[in-house]
């Protein structure tokens, strides 16, 4: 262990004032952004979408709890219902959760974070978001035509020959917009192996960028098995080829082995770009160096890997063969331990830090226990025994919430609020985003940690009507999402407000070491002025400290 | 578990009595709930350390306190503890969970067999005398009980909370599951798997009845029928006696006594013949000829219900001469052979009802 201490006191940045020319102001007018190949510009244009579409989602999750309130189904009618939950599952799964970190903070960051000018493929990064659109509008096609209800899962032979609903478009909206995830990471990949600055090897990448390289490869070995699996129920319904349908010799268990082989490595696709996020934001407020960069490093990695193992543990109760089960369910098990390690090492960064607690702070630590949790509840899941009984329960919905919601939204939350002065300059005010921080965590537990012991109590998923006895824990659940709807709107209010009166941030208001902070916020078009040497190690706090130092000298 | 037995209890009854924890009515449960209380206990640990572990740092080491933070890169040993101590917790769970699947999934030999059909939007069960059920299922306690079941339509998912047990039920395949209920009442039947509009709806009851009660609700609610009675007649009516006479000429095998035993297919694979075997031979014939038989059996996809198939497959089953086959009329085609005639004062020639 080799320790030096270090103060960083960089100049004061209330005096900071907006430089004159940035990549906002840059160009003009509505077409400079809709055919703009500025990453920065796509991934505000990506901010603003999924934001939209959550906000979409969200509203779906809303009228789900209200007609839980009551176990009678008094709000509305089954069919109404389920489309409900349909669409909350693919909005927030394929048009939020999936592109959330990566097509937003990687966009903006990962050129920055590397040295970079831009991504190495500007033009595809911008098509991209153009597929996302065109994903995006169909889905809320098949919503306004009314609706799609084979939930997002779209089980064969029910989506295939027993609904009538708009499941040919929803299966469209989430083929194309696979394609704009398969982009990106296809990008992210060739600039994180070609662009590189001068000097940044790979152990000097910051993790942020691991945990992206980790997430592309899934993205783009993973997306594939969807869209193929997408277009066989799509010609299943068309023209009955029958691949899935026991009566023309085909198997309805093949295409939930093909869909769970991308939707198991999408939760990794999901979580990953929100762990880089977590690294970042707990070094700089430790103002220390992540404890055992190689290991986070390489625990995403592993997750990627054995992530492509684990798809069969959705299928435990489906009659697979006995043996089979026990290899995925062995491989599941080792799968948690990678994110283990990422926890540990994350808390340990705080050992001898010195720490502060601003907004993106506290997100970081919402994320680390409801990750935790949501993280050890899954290996209730992977333990074949228990997961009989467990399995389809609202203990599974408790599980992925706690880590799609509590672990990547807290983490994309983290990430906007930590990054919000660099992508537009101005700071976001500080105890009114502690209070949304504290609010988030609050509603979350009470809306999902009900769930976990109705769940074992034995209430099944997507239902629209349940037992009398589960409904004091459903009254809770709900007043709970409430509580948590009031948290995530707060930000959108007061990061808006922020555009226009929010104080001035200054190049590094975190004083925090990577690349993206040693340059002006918001960054010019081409972010560098000229293409940075790095000489020093991913979080050196030290280097930073001197290098303070010497622009001191200079200026004085 | 190193909990005493009368704390278990005590435990276990508390928390029965507060409606946050379901019942134990069934002979698993109470291993089910071992596991997860384990698995509680590794959960609540595992998050207090790690809050324990953020607090304490965040008190200890806050700036105010702290403000100059000292670089560490990391280390070995601490990386190699935290890899090894939750690798070999989990390794754990995968043992348990791994026994307690096989044992939730291996039906015991002595298990009594009730076939279900999940269909959209109920369930049917069907008892092998006959007894029919939607939505409900009565059981006798102390007995193990084997459900074979199928689906007509789309998945649905069979699962009944309290007793811990829970098995998708597939279109086009048989899957089974068994338990064994240890506590007269009535539990809540659920389907799991999303199946369409009225999947909320596709619910039932359990009812766990005494050996004596069980018996008595038997004869109470009996068709008059059994499946292998109705089986019977299906066999006749689809003119399978036609080749499936038994005799030596016959252009289809012998079915008595085939199930359970293993037969060597015309492919030279080797299959054991069980209800599946069954079902799958009768709807796609040409993939399972037997040895030495020409492929002429037609495939009887579509003309078959799920219920009529369960009854074919509890017949032949059951079927341990060829003695009341051949004394049935031949519907379809006349077989070469004619039925022999039992000797005269034997027993009287018993023709199956029309």
């Amino acid at each position: 262990m080799s320790s030096t201490s270090t103060i960083v006191s960089l100049p004061d940045q209330s005096t900071a004032k907006m430089p004159k020319r940035h990549y906002i102001n840059n160009e003009h007018g509505l077409l400079s952004w809709l055919l703009t190949g500025d990453h920065k510009r796509i991934a505000i244009l990506y901010l603003i979408s999924i934001t939209f579409f959550f906000f979409i989602g969200g509203a779906f999750a809303g009228l789900i709890r209200l007609e839980l309130l009551t176990p009678q189904p008094d709000l509305v009618a089954a069919d109404t219902y389920n489309k409900f939950f349909t669409m909350h599952g693919i909005i927030m799964i394929f048009l939020f959760l999936v592109p959330s970190v990566p097509a937003t903070l990687g966009n903006f960051l990962i050129p920055i974070m590397l040295g970079a000018k831009d991504l190495a493929f500007p033009k595809i990064n911008l098509l991209s978001w153009y597929l996302y659109l065109i994903g995006g509008t169909l889905t809320l096609a098949a919503l306004v035509l009314g609706g799609v209800d084979t939930g997002w899962t779209f089980t064969t032979p029910l989506s295939t020959h027993y609904l009538n609903t708009h499941v040919i478009t929803a299966a469209s909206a989430i083929f194309v917009a696979g394609f704009s995830s398969i982009f990106t990471g296809l990008n992210f990949i060739v600039t994180i192996h070609r662009m590189r600055c001068p000097g940044m090897t790979w152990f000097r990448m910051p993790l942020f960028v691991w945990s992206h390289y980790a997430a592309s490869l899934l993205m783009v070995l993973g997306t594939p098995v969807l869209a193929i699996a997408l277009v066989l129920v799509l010609l299943e319904r068309l023209i009955g080829i029958g691949v899935f349908d026991p009566t023309k010799g085909g198997d309805p268990l093949l295409f939930q082995h093909l869909f769970w082989f991308y939707s198991h490595p999408a939760v990794y696709i999901m979580i990953l770009p929100g762990m880089g996020v977590i690294s970042e934001v707990i070094s700089t407020f430790s103002r220390k160096r992540v404890f055992g960069y190689t290991a986070v490093a390489f625990s995403s990695v592993a997750i990627a890997l054995f992530g492509f193992f684990v798809w069969e543990h959705h299928m435990f109760i489906m009659g697979v063969s006995n043996y089979s089960a026990l290899v995925f369910s062995l491989l599941t098990m080792l799968v948690a331990v990678p994110s283990a390690i990422k926890i540990f090492n994350w808390a340990f960064t705080l050992y001898k830090g010195s720490i502060t607690f601003e907004t993106p702070m506290l997100y970081a630590f919402g994320f680390m226990g409801l990750f935790t949790i949501g993280g050890l509840t899954g290996v209730f899941l992977g333990s074949l025994g228990m997961d009989i009984h467990l399995t389809e329960t609202y203990f599974i919905v408790a599980h992925f919430h706690f880590v799609m919601v509590g672990g990547m939204l807290m983490a994309f939350l983290a990430g906007v609020h930590f990054w919000w002065p660099k992508m537009t300059g101005r700071m976001y005010p500080e105890s009114l985003s502690k209070l949304a921080a504290v609010t988030t965590f609050i509603g979350f537990n009470l809306t999902f940690l009900p769930q976990f012991i109705l769940g074992y109590l034995g209430m099944p998923r997507r239902y629209h009507a349940y037992p009398p006895e589960f409904q004091v824990l459903n009254v809770l659940s709900t007043a709970g999402a409430t509580v948590l709807g009031v948290g995530y709107m707060l930000p959108l209010l007061y990061l808006g407000w922020s555009l226009k009166y929010g104080a001035i941030a200054g190049n590094n208001p975190w004083q925090a070491t990577g690349l993206e902070w040693q340059i002006q916020s918001p960054p010019l078009t081409e972010n560098f002025l000229e293409t940075p040497i790095v000489e020093h190690e991913a979080y050196d706090y030290d280097w930073l400290a001197n290098k303070t130092r010497n622009e001191v000298t200079t200026v004085g | 578990m190193g909990i005493s037995p009368v704390l278990w209890q005590f435990l276990t009854k508390w928390l029965h009595a507060s409606a946050l924890f379901p019942a134990e009515a069934s002979g698993i449960s109470p291993y089910v709930d071992a596991l997860y209380f384990f698995l509680l206990l590794m959960t609540v640990v595992g998050t207090a350390l790690v809050a324990a572990l953020v607090f304490g740092f965040s008190i200890r080491y806050r700036r105010a306190r702290n403000p100059v933070a000292t670089q560490i890169d990391g280390s070995t040993l601490m990386e190699a503890t935290w890899t090894i101590i939750p690798l070999a917790i989990f390794l754990l769970v995968f043992v348990w969970g791994a026994l307690l699947y096989f044992r939730i999934y291996n039906p015991p030999t002595n298990a009594m067999n009730i076939y279900v059909v999940g269909k959209q939007w109920m369930w049917k069960a069907e008892h092998p005398g006959g007894q029919h059920e939607i939505n409900a299922l009565h059981v006798p306690t102390g007995q193990p009980v084997q459900l074979t079941m199928i689906s007509q339509d789309v998945f649905h998912s069979f699962s009944i909370p309290d007793f811990r047990v829970k098995r998708e039920v597939i279109p086009g395949r048989y899957s089974t599951v068994w338990f064994e209920a240890t506590q007269p009442g009535q539990y809540h039947l659920f389907c799991t798997q999303y199946c369409g509009t009225q999947h909320s709806g596709m619910i039932g009851e359990i009812t766990v009845l005494t050996p004596d009660d069980y018996k008595k609700w038997l004869q109470e609610s009996t068709s008059g029928m059994s499946l292998a009675q109705n089986g019977e007649r299906l066999f006749a009516s689809m003119g399978c006696n036609a080749c499936h006479s038994g005799n030596a000429a016959a252009r289809g095998p012998n079915l008595a006594g085939v199930y359970g035993s293993r037969l060597t297919l015309a492919n030279g694979s080797d299959v054991l013949v069980n209800d599946a075997y069954l079902r799958d031979a009768i709807l796609n014939p040409s993939q399972h000829v037997t040895a030495g038989y020409a492929p002429i059996m037609p495939t009887y996809q579509g003309q078959i219900s799920e219920d009529g198939l369960i009854d074919l497959v509890e017949y032949i089953k059951n079927l341990q001469s060829n003695y009341r086959i051949q004394q049935t009329l031949v519907t379809s085609s006349s077989d070469a052979a004619a039925p022999t005639t039992p000797p005269q004062g034997t027993i009287t020639p018993y023709m199956v009802k029309p």
